[in-house]
C-alpha cells in the first residue's frame, strides 16, 4: 500500500473563476502592485501603531523645545528621533505612523457613507424612474455643480471644524458619482432576461434591487471606491490643512501642515516629511485602483 | 440644433434654481440667532434685535422670503458682507480678477505642457518616455497640491531665492485696480515709481501658475494620450499614411484635430477643479482671490459672503459646463441628435 505511487493527477482544465481572473490580471500590472504593497505597509503600520511607533504621538520632548531637533541627515540631530521633532517638541516619526490611521479611517468612511447613500440613490432612481428619478438626479446635478472642496468648506462652516464633520462633508460631495453609476448600471441591468426571471418567479423589488441587479453592478462601484478612497484622504487633509478638518494636537498628515507655513525657513522636514506621506498614500491608491479598472473592465482585456 | 441648444439650457434651469435654493437653506442652518449669523452684531437689545429681524425680512413667511431671495440673486444682489459691509457681490467682483487671472495662467501652463507631451506618449507608446509621462501624470493626479506649493516655496523661493513667496506684486509698488488683472493694470499705470512692476507681477505669477496648474496638467496629459490612441488605431489613419503621408502630418493634422474634442471637453471640465485648487493655492500664496476670501469669510463667520460665493461660483461652474456641452454638440453631430 506504501510503494504504490499513483499516476500524477492529470491536471483538470477548470475555468477560471471571475475573482481569481481579477487577480491574475492585477498581478500582472506591476504599478497596481507597488500600491498594494504600499497599502499593505499603511494598514501595518495603522493597525500596530502603538508597537510600532516609539513614542506616543503627543508626547512632548521638552529638550527638544528650546533647541530644535532635526531630522538625522541634518547636523545635531538626536538618535532618539529619527525624522527629528516638529515645533512643540513631538517626534515626526511617531506622529507619522499614527497619521496613517486618520488617513485609513477618514477614507474608509468617506468612502463607506457615500457608497451606501450613492447605492441607494442610484437604485431608487433607476428603479423607480419618474418623479423620484428627476428628483433624486436633479439634487446630484446641485451637488455636482459646486466644486467640491467648496461644498465640503462649507458644509464644515454650518457642522463646525472637527474629523467628524470633515469626512461628512467629504463623504456628501462624493455621493453624486456612485448615484450616476449605480443609476446607469441598474437601467442597463433591468432589461436582461435574469432580471425577468426573478421578477416572474416572484422576487419582490427589494430583492430583486439588493439580491438580483446590485450584485452585477458592483465593478464599477469598486474601482470608484477605490479611486475616491485616495480623494477622500486628499480633501480631508485640505480641510485639515485649511484648518478645518481634524485639530490639532490629532496627527492628521493635512493637519500637521496647517501650520507649516511659518516653519518652513527653521524647520522645512516638518513641511516635507507629512506631504510625503499623503502623496504616498494617494499615489498608492490611485496605482491600485487604475489596476483594478484595467482588470475589472472588460472593454480592456487583452 | 436649436433644439439641442434649448434642451440642455431647459436642463440648466432647475439645476440653477437649485443651487439658489441650496444656498437659501444653507445660511439657515447656521446654528445661532439668525441676525447673529447676519449681522454679526452681538449683545444688542431686543428691540434692536427684532428692527434688524425686521429690516432684513426674517420676520416673513420661509417662502416670501426665498422668492424675495431668488428675485435679489437674479437682480445680483448676493447680500451684505458682515464684516466689510460692502454687498458681497461688489467683493466678488472686485477679488475675481485675481483668481481669473491665476487660473487662466495655469489652464494655459497645463494645456501647452499635457497635449504635447500626451501626443507625444501616445505616438510613442510602451516606451520609456510613455511609461515616464503616465508615471509623472499619475503622480501630480495624486499630489496634495496645498503642500506642492509649499514645496515649491521651500525649493525656489527659501533656498535659491529666484522667487517671491506671496502675494501678486511686491510692495515696492502701488498700482490702482483698473481692470484687477495685474498684469494688464501693470502696463496701465504711468507713474515711472512703477517701472518693471510689470515684470514683476509675472514673476510673482509663476509658482502660483505651476501649482494650481499641476492637476489640470496630469489630467489633460492623460486625457490627451489616450484620445490619441483612440483615434491612431482608425482607419483613416491608415488610410492617410497608406497614401504616404508623413508622420508628422498625420498625427498632427489628421489624429490631433479629431483627438482634440474630447480633450477641450475635459479642459473645460476642469474650471470645477481650478476653483477647488484655487482655495488651496491662494491660501498658500497669499494671493487675494475669491478662494482665499471664501476661506477667510468661513473664519470670520462672514455667511453672507459664503453664500453669496457659493452661489455664483456654482453659476460660473455651470454656465462654463453648458458652454463646453453645446460646444461638443456643435462639434460632433452624433451627440447633437441623441435624444
Amino acid at each position: 500500500m506504501t510503494d504504490i505511487t499513483l499516476p500524477a493527477a492529470e491536471p483538470v482544465s477548470r475555468p477560471i473563476s471571475p475573482s481569481r481572473e481579477v487577480w491574475l490580471s492585477l498581478k500582472a500590472n506591476k504599478g497596481a502592485m507597488a500600491g498594494l504593497i504600499v497599502i499593505v505597509l499603511l494598514v501595518i503600520a495603522a493597525v500596530f501603531a502603538d508597537i510600532i511607533a516609539p513614542y506616543h504621538y503627543a508626547q512632548v520632548f521638552k529638550e527638544c523645545v528650546v533647541e530644535v531637533c532635526p531630522p538625522a541627515w541634518r547636523e545635531g540631530s538626536d538618535p532618539r528621533f529619527i525624522l527629528g521633532t516638529d515645533a512643540v517638541g513631538r517626534d515626526l516619526w511617531s506622529r507619522l505612523i499614527h497619521g496613517s490611521r486618520y488617513s485609513l479611517f477618514i477614507g474608509s468612511i468617506v468612502v463607506t457613507i457615500s457608497l451606501a447613500a450613492g447605492i441607494l440613490f442610484g437604485l431608487l432612481s433607476g428603479f423607480f424612474r419618474g418623479t423620484i428619478d428627476i428628483l433624486i438626479m436633479r439634487a446630484m446635478d446641485i451637488i455636482l455643480s459646486v466644486p467640491s472642496l467648496l461644498l465640503a468648506l462649507a458644509i464644515v462652516a454650518i457642522l463646525g471644524s472637527g474629523l467628524l464633520n470633515a469626512m461628512i462633508a467629504v463623504a456628501i460631495t462624493y455621493i453624486p458619482h456612485y448615484a450616476r453609476l449605480a443609476r446607469a448600471a441598474v437601467l442597463t441591468e433591468l432589461p436582461k432576461d435574469y432580471v425577468t426571471a426573478s421578477r416572474v418567479a416572484g422576487a419582490g423589488t427589494l430583492r430583486l434591487m439588493l439580491n438580483t441587479v446590485l450584485p452585477n453592478c458592483l465593478a464599477p462601484l469598486i474601482v470608484q471606491a477605490t479611486l475616491s478612497f485616495s480623494t477622500a484622504i486628499l480633501d480631508a487633509a485640505a480641510l485639515g490643512f485649511l484648518g478645518y478638518g481634524a485639530q490639532a494636537p490629532t496627527p492628521e498628515w493635512g493637519t500637521m501642515l496647517a501650520d507649516a507655513r511659518s516653519l518652513i525657513r527653521s524647520m522645512p522636514w516638518v513641511v516635507t516629511l507629512p506631504g510625503l506621506a499623503i502623496l504616498i498614500t494617494v499615489l498608492a491608491f490611485n496605482l491600485l485602483g487604475d489596476g483594478l479598472r484595467d482588470a475589472l473592465d472588460p472593454k480592456l482585456k487583452r | 440644433m436649436l433644439r439641442f441648444v434649448l434642451t440642455r439650457v431647459g436642463l440648466v434651469i432647475p439645476t440653477f434654481l437649485g443651487i439658489i435654493l441650496l444656498t437659501f437653506i444653507l445660511i439657515r442652518l447656521v446654528p445661532g440667532d439668525p441676525v447673529q449669523v447676519r449681522v454679526g452684531e452681538r449683545g444688542i437689545t431686543e428691540e434692536r434685535r427684532l428692527a434688524l429681524l425686521h429690516e432684513m425680512g426674517l420676520d416673513r413667511p420661509l417662502h416670501v422670503q426665498f422668492f424675495d431671495y431668488v428675485g435679489g440673486v437674479l437682480q445680483g444682489d448676493l447680500g451684505i458682507s458682515i464684516i466689510t459691509k460692502k454687498p458681497v457681490m461688489v467683493e466678488f467682483l472686485t477679488l475675481f480678477p485675481a483668481t481669473l487671472e491665476l487660473a487662466f495662467f495655469a489652464i494655459l501652463f497645463a494645456a501647452s505642457i499635457g497635449l504635447p507631451l500626451g501626443v507625444i506618449a501616445a505616438v510613442r507608446r510602451g516606451s520609456a518616455f510613455d511609461h515616464t509621462v503616465m508615471g509623472l501624470s499619475l503622480t501630480g493626479y495624486s499630489m496634495p497640491i496645498f503642500w506642492w506649493g509649499l514645496l515649491l516655496i521651500l525649493l525656489f523661493s527659501v533656498d535659491l531665492g529666484w522667487t517671491p513667496v506671496a502675494k501678486r506684486l511686491s510692495d515696492d509698488y502701488f498700482v490702482d485696480q483698473v481692470t484687477g488683472f495685474m498684469l494688464i493694470d501693470t502696463l496701465l499705470s504711468d507713474d515711472p515709481m512703477n517701472e518693471g512692476s510689470f515684470l514683476d507681477a509675472l514673476h510673482h505669477l509663476i509658482l502660483p501658475t505651476v501649482v494650481l496648474g499641476t492637476v489640470p496638467l496630469a489630467v489633460i496629459a492623460r486625457m490627451t494620450r489616450s484620445a490619441m490612441l483612440e483615434v491612431l488605431g482608425e482607419d483613416y489613419i491608415r488610410t492617410a499614411r497608406a497614401k504616404g503621408l508623413g508622420s508628422i502630418r498625420v498625427v498632427a493634422v489628421h489624429a490631433l484635430r479629431n483627438a482634440l474634442v474630447p480633450v477641450v471637453t475635459v479642459i473645460g471640465l476642469q474650471v470645477g477643479t481650478l476653483m477647488g485648487g484655487a482655495i488651496l493655492t491662494e491660501t498658500v500664496f497669499s494671493w487675494p482671490g475669491i478662494g482665499k476670501w471664501l476661506v477667510e469669510s468661513i473664519g470670520r463667520r462672514d455667511y453672507p459672503a459664503l453664500q453669496g460665493g457659493v452661489l455664483v461660483i456654482a453659476a460660473l461652474v455651470m454656465t462654463v459646463n453648458l458652454a463646453v456641452d453645446l460646444l461638443y454638440g456643435l462639434l460632433n453631430p452624433r451627440i447633437r441628435h441623441r435624444r
